[in-house]
């Protein structure tokens, strides 16, 4: 008899532990590009969400960023993809969502903290469906080597005269390489150079819609003028830019080995791990003295779910509190440099972080040119737009030539521009 | 006297043949037919349809296309060229000094020689690119260190010398495949010949021209129709040194990073598996070409010697 209501008793208890862990453990698992940030979600972002809600477990999970595109494309097509998807801004994300990999988040609570230009990253063409939570924007500007700076006797340049001023003077001076950026990787050329200082010429959001509606042309002055600047970069660049890569300049600037670095915002967190000296930023140098100043306040990442996951109502409440000021918070001040896109306010701790987000006062924001609607045919005007920067820098290709190169592919394919 | 016994079906020929080709189908045939299949459809409006031809059409008469497919046949030609310039012909060097009774450490050199065949692309693509790079190289100091800095160039960033570099890069880690296969076919060669040479009075690098070399030559043309193959459809050193966009200014780019480009896309760019797939059945087609060159054209020339 004892005997019996023991094992009885044993035989419920397992029934119960059983069924329990299925009713509670929701687990969620993140498909990302940012592995340099492996180590923040696991420390801080996921025991920040997971004390809310015990119920919901989150495994982090990402692959290489110049991978992710594809290996997420595969693994969606084989239906082994988790279950929150970080969405690349614009047509990635776009098709992904047109081919029913994304779950429609307009009703998403949390999507009141967004504005429109922060949600258009990840929008349907006529803004009615959202596909993704707006997670952060990265801007765009210029580092520099405080120390450096007052070695040599120089001050933070406003205008161009005074960029190539400075530039001149760190090369006559020959102890610091001008200007930390190489040609091999080909992106920095276009995003840290051409879409950097570029917002300044086709005066931000005017020009970049202008393009879009086929109002201007990339051979107009105001797209070329950036390309006359890029062809005076090759001279302060170091011995050997063409085959310097992208971790050889980052490396060149935090050993103190260069003046000044054209950077994204990204940058931040591992500079203020790597560099022993002081750094400021400023924002590109505008044509005049006293002109509006432009800036590439970048949409960069995302957050949407996986259209065919086993637990959406835990994804929407990991959306959700995504959304939330609260996860601002975390996010913002453990990566200084990846800016929160939500309405709701943020304060941050990091003095280079806040120099870069000030610019948002000052100057208008816009988002880099090529990346909505106008990358979408063959050829891709981004990666053409890598292409002719590096082949400008090095003096291969005219800016006029450049420019005229870029038009045509893109009148090529894009009915507004033919 | 019993009329022998008519043989049935042999079964065990089925059953020892199955793994072998249903291993092979799986991995083999069935994804050759798929994608070849994925090349004759496209993707309109999240649907797939049957478009014949046309993506070939698009692949050699569009100027945007074509373009970049004849860059990308151009450069995969000067690798082969330079493979089998540069990399045979050491091999076939390699092999003799090896084979030679007189050698000592041959064990060690054989090993040494072999080792990067054996390393991974990517330790190779990489060790390269530091070994040459201007920032932190070894190279710079080392022609410093000669007096013959002035020849240094940031050669992997330099278009003219760009894909020249990364195939000899790529000889230097398969040399030893050539020399490995010409050393077992040089020691194969039965002592007796090369007695009888010597007894006319050839010896010595005569006797390496006159009857050694002559007696390799099968193998030689296995190894150059191997090297064709690996060559055409390699992709592996160069995105791991170059990047998918194969830079600077697609001047390393090969058929091998042009499919991988447009079937999974890169950046901005989206993934087109039915323009990837037409790529990769050109591969296919002209690798199909190369080899029955070699099978009715040199093969069947070619003498087999009896010992």
């Amino acid at each position: 008899m004892k005997t019996k209501s023991i094992k009885g008793a044993l035989l419920a208890s397992t029934l119960l532990v059983a069924t329990g862990a299925t009713a509670q453990d929701a687990e969620l698992i993140i498909e990302s590009w940012r592995n340099d940030d492996l180590s923040i979600w696991q420390n801080e972002i996921i025991p920040a969400f997971e004390a809310e809600h015990p119920d919901i477990k989150v495994k982090f999970t990402p692959s290489a960023p110049a991978e992710y595109n594809a290996v997420l494309n595969s693994k969606l097509d084989a239906g082994s993809a988790g279950d929150i998807i970080t969405c690349r801004p614009f047509d990635a994300s776009l098709a992904l969502y047109d081919a029913g990999h994304l779950a429609d988040l307009s009703d998403l609570e949390g999507m009141a903290n967004f504005s429109d230009v922060a949600k258009s990253g990840w929008s349907t063409d006529d803004g009615s469906v959202t596909y993704c939570v707006p997670m952060a924007s990265v801007i765009h500007g210029f580092i520099y080597n405080k120390e450096a700076f007052e070695e040599v006797g120089v001050e933070v340049p406003t205008t161009e005269e005074e960029f190539f001023a400075v530039l001149e003077a760190f090369k006559e001076d020959g102890t610091y390489i001008p200007m930390a950026m190489g040609t091999n990787d080909q992106w920095e050329a276009a995003t840290m150079g051409y879409n950097n200082i570029g917002p300044n010429y086709w005066k931000g959001e005017e020009g970049r819609t202008a393009l879009i509606a086929g109002e201007q042309k990339l051979t107009d002055d105001g797209w070329v003028a950036p390309f006359r600047q890029l062809a005076k970069w090759g001279a302060y660049l170091g011995d050997g830019y063409e085959a310097q890569t992208y971790p050889d300049s980052q490396n060149i600037f935090t050993l103190g080995r260069a003046a000044i670095y054209p950077a994204g915002s990204w940058e931040i967190s591992g500079f203020n791990a790597q560099a022993l000296f002081e750094m400021g930023g400023f924002n590109p140098p505008v044509q005049n003295a006293g002109d509006t100043c432009y800036i590439s306040d970048h949409t960069d990442i995302g957050i949407g779910m996986n259209a065919a996951t086993d637990n959406p109502e835990a994804a929407k409440t990991f959306l959700n509190w995504v959304a939330s000021s609260e996860f601002s918070t975390i996010f913002a001040n453990a990566l200084p440099g990846f800016f929160p896109l939500s309405t709701a306010p943020v304060e941050l701790k990091d003095p280079l972080a806040q120099e870069f987000i000030s610019w948002r006062d000052k100057c208008e924001s816009s988002i880099r040119s090529t990346y909505q609607i106008l990358s979408r045919g063959t050829p891709n005007l981004e990666n053409e737009t890598w292409n002719a920067s590096v082949a400008v820098i090095k003096g291969d290709e005219t800016p006029e030539d450049a420019g005229a190169r870029l038009q045509q592919g893109l009148a090529s394919w894009y009915a507004p521009q033919q | 006297m019993a009329a022998p016994k008519k043989p049935g079906i042999r079964w065990h020929i089925v059953v020892f043949l199955a793994p072998a080709v249903l291993v092979y189908t799986a991995v083999m045939i069935y994804p050759l037919f798929a994608t070849l299949r994925l090349s004759f459809y496209s993707e309109v409006d999240q649907e797939r349809i049957w478009v014949g031809l046309q993506n070939f059409r698009t692949l050699f008469g569009d100027a945007i296309w074509s373009e970049q497919f004849w860059n990308a046949l151009a450069n995969n030609a000067w690798f082969f060229l330079i493979h089998m310039l540069v990399q045979n012909p050491i091999g076939i060097a390699l092999a003799a000094i090896l084979s030679s009774p007189r050698l000592r450490f041959s064990a060690f050199y054989r090993s040494a020689i072999f080792i990067p065949t054996i390393l991974s692309f990517v330790i190779v693509g990489f060790a390269w690119k530091l070994i040459l790079s201007p920032i932190w190289g070894i190279a710079p100091g080392m022609l410093d260190a000669i007096g013959l800095k002035f020849l240094y160039q940031p050669w992997l960033g330099k278009e003219e010398y760009a894909l020249t570099t990364l195939s000899l890069v790529s000889v230097w880690q398969y040399v030893g495949i050539p020399m490995m296969l010409l050393y077992a076919a040089l020691l194969s060669i039965p002592d007796e010949i090369l007695e009888a040479g010597e007894c006319d009075g050839i010896t010595g690098m005569a006797a390496f021209w006159k009857i050694k070399l002559p007696l390799i030559l099968p193998s030689i043309g296995i190894i150059s129709i191997l090297t064709f193959v690996a060559n055409f459809n390699a992709f592996d050193l160069i995105y791991a040194a170059q990047g998918a966009l194969a830079g600077p200014d697609f001047s390393t780019d090969i058929l091998g990073t042009f499919m991988y480009r447009t079937f999974f896309g890169f950046q901005l760019q989206l993934g087109d598996p039915h323009m990837g797939s037409t790529i990769a059945s050109a591969m296919f087609v002209i690798i199909l070409i190369g080899v029955c060159i070699y099978l009715f054209g040199v093969q069947r020339r070619l003498r087999n010697y009896q010992f």
